[in-house]
């Protein structure tokens, strides 16, 4: 009896590891199949609006326009990247420690496709930078 | 054999991947000066993206922010112009290029582009419209043209404006993005030089008048994105230069009813590095007076005439957007024979001007309007 106990409970134990599991799991997909659109409509925002000047594979121009790829500035600046995307950036930044000194203009894109194209950048190029970005995050920074 | 077969395959191979980035390079390269014989002077300071710039009768400016403020600059100040009608911001449209009508000074006409959300489709398209300047607002605002259909894609505006010697108005419209839509149907807007008379009717010796279902308004076809125009100030004839796309800038001189060949023709590449097209040349399409390779994403464009930089005289300047340099090219018999690279590192140049003082004026992204003066 007692070994039927044990038997029980062990099972049951597994049991909801696997369920606990499949669920983790398919958590994981949905967030993932929503990042996965994001980046695949980010791709057309950026080949619209941003390869001009920071390049397909976002290598930027030397001096001129900073690079997205591997960019330590993208990575620990999350806030001021959506922010120049929405407003516009407008003076001093260091990126991989170079100084660029320039004018990068609002686009007009809508808090959708700003949440779009920073997913498609985050994840390109060998880029991994943090969670997904979403609109609502996008709607919440102000000037 | 089966090894030989092998070999052979990845030859092949080799080669069409090779073919896919091979591009030949402008025939004349950008050289730094040898020795700089002049220095700048901030005359307009902190402006974003001067985008276009005009020289008033009295020494006054007036100057277009793409982000839709519309400047008048005197005696050393700034005051924001009212009555521009909506602008659409999006991508590279805003309020764009400004120019004066060749008698201002009777009429008092003044003409703008911008992109402009009106008409059909969700977007927006090119605009062209004249207003007279009544203290620090805009008056008489009339539309003369509107590209059409509305779109939201981010490029290819276009939007310089020039007048010829006989009075008409020209401008330029980008291929907003549409590649293998716009640039070669004459019944489709955009991708094209157009003309108008100054009032905005239509010339009836316009090349495709005759043409059934034609954009009447068209001059010439085939084009990507030009952004520099300039009357020349010999022979008359207006001059366009144009962004390609990973190289396959151009300079062309514009031609009645001519396709300049965009996308059919190009020296450039996909931004990605592959290839849209194999051929540089085709009978009945216009080949440049000269291309860049790499690009140099030029804006704004001036014959140098005045006795202020004798050894520059008759020089054409365009801006460069992408490198930060106004690119000075030395012409002989409409050929380009050298190219050097002036105001480098300053900023992005988004216009150059030879103003009626005879100085040469450069609007830099971020920087504002610099005058250039030879050392003594």
């Amino acid at each position: 009896m007692k070994l039927l106990s044990y038997i029980t409970i062990i099972t049951v134990g597994f049991i909801l590891i696997i369920v606990n599991q499949t669920d983790v799991t398919n958590y994981n997909t949905v967030q993932d199949k929503v990042l996965q659109e994001s980046i695949k409509r980010g791709n057309d925002v950026y080949a619209d609006f941003c390869i001009t000047c920071h390049l397909d594979s976002g290598e930027g121009v030397k001096n001129t326009f900073p690079p997205l790829a591997n960019s330590d500035y993208l990575k620990t600046n999350r806030e001021s990247s959506i922010k120049g995307l929405k407003y516009g950036l407008k003076g001093k930044i260091t990126v991989n420690g170079k100084v660029y000194n320039s004018y990068m203009a609002p686009q007009g894109l809508g808090n959708d496709e700003i949440a779009d194209v920073m997913n498609y950048i985050n994840h390109s190029w060998g880029n991994t930078y943090g969670e997904i970005v979403t609109e609502e995050e996008v709607a919440k920074i102000k000037k | 054999m089966k090894q030989y077969k092998l070999i052979l395959a990845m030859c092949f191979i080799t080669t069409l991947a090779c073919a896919q980035v091979q591009q030949k390079e402008s025939s004349v390269k950008a050289e730094a000066p040898t020795t700089i014989n002049y220095t700048t002077e901030v005359v307009v300071s902190e402006l974003n993206i001067p985008w276009g710039m005009v020289f008033m009768p009295d020494g006054s400016m007036l100057i277009t922010e793409k982000t839709g403020e519309l400047i008048h600059f005197k005696d050393g100040k700034k005051t924001e112009i009212q009555g521009l009608p909506e602008i659409y911001l999006r991508g590279q449209g805003g309020l764009l290029d400004i120019e004066l009508h060749p008698d201002y000074a009777n009429n008092g006409w003044i003409y703008m582009s911008h992109a402009s959300a009106d008409g059909e489709g969700d977007g927006g398209n090119t605009a062209i419209i004249r207003a007279k300047l009544n203290g620090n607002t805009l008056t008489d605002v009339e539309r003369l043209y509107k590209a059409g259909p509305n779109s939201r894609r981010g490029q290819h505006f276009g939007s310089r404006i020039e007048f010829d010697d006989d009075g008409y108005l020209y401008f330029s419209v980008g291929d907003r993005g549409s590649r293998d839509v716009n640039p070669q149907d004459i019944t489709k807007d955009c991708g094209k030089i157009y003309r108008l008379n100054d009032d905005g009717s239509i010339p009836k010796d316009n090349p495709f008048v005759d043409t059934p279902n034609a954009k009447t308004a068209i001059y010439s076809y085939g084009h990507r994105n030009p952004q520099g125009m300039v009357k020349h100030p010999e022979t008359g004839k207006i001059w366009v230069h144009e962004h390609g796309p990973r190289g396959g800038d151009e300079i062309n001189i514009i031609q009645k009813g001519k396709n300049f060949g965009w996308p059919v023709i190009s020296y450039g590449i996909n931004y990605s590095g592959t290839i849209f097209t194999e051929i540089t040349e085709k009978k009945g399409m216009q080949q440049p007076l000269f291309y860049w390779v790499p690009s140099i994403a030029p804006s704004g464009m001036t014959f140098i005439t005045s006795d202020i930089y004798p050894d520059w005289k008759g020089n054409l300047l365009a801006g460069s957007l992408k490198f930060e340099y106004v690119e000075r090219l030395v012409l002989k018999d409409n050929k380009v024979v050298k190219r050097e690279k002036l105001l480098e590192g300053m900023g992005r140049v988004r216009n150059v001007r030879q103003g009626p003082d005879g100085y040469i004026y450069a609007a830099l992204e971020g920087v504002g309007i610099v005058k250039i003066v030879p050392n003594k």
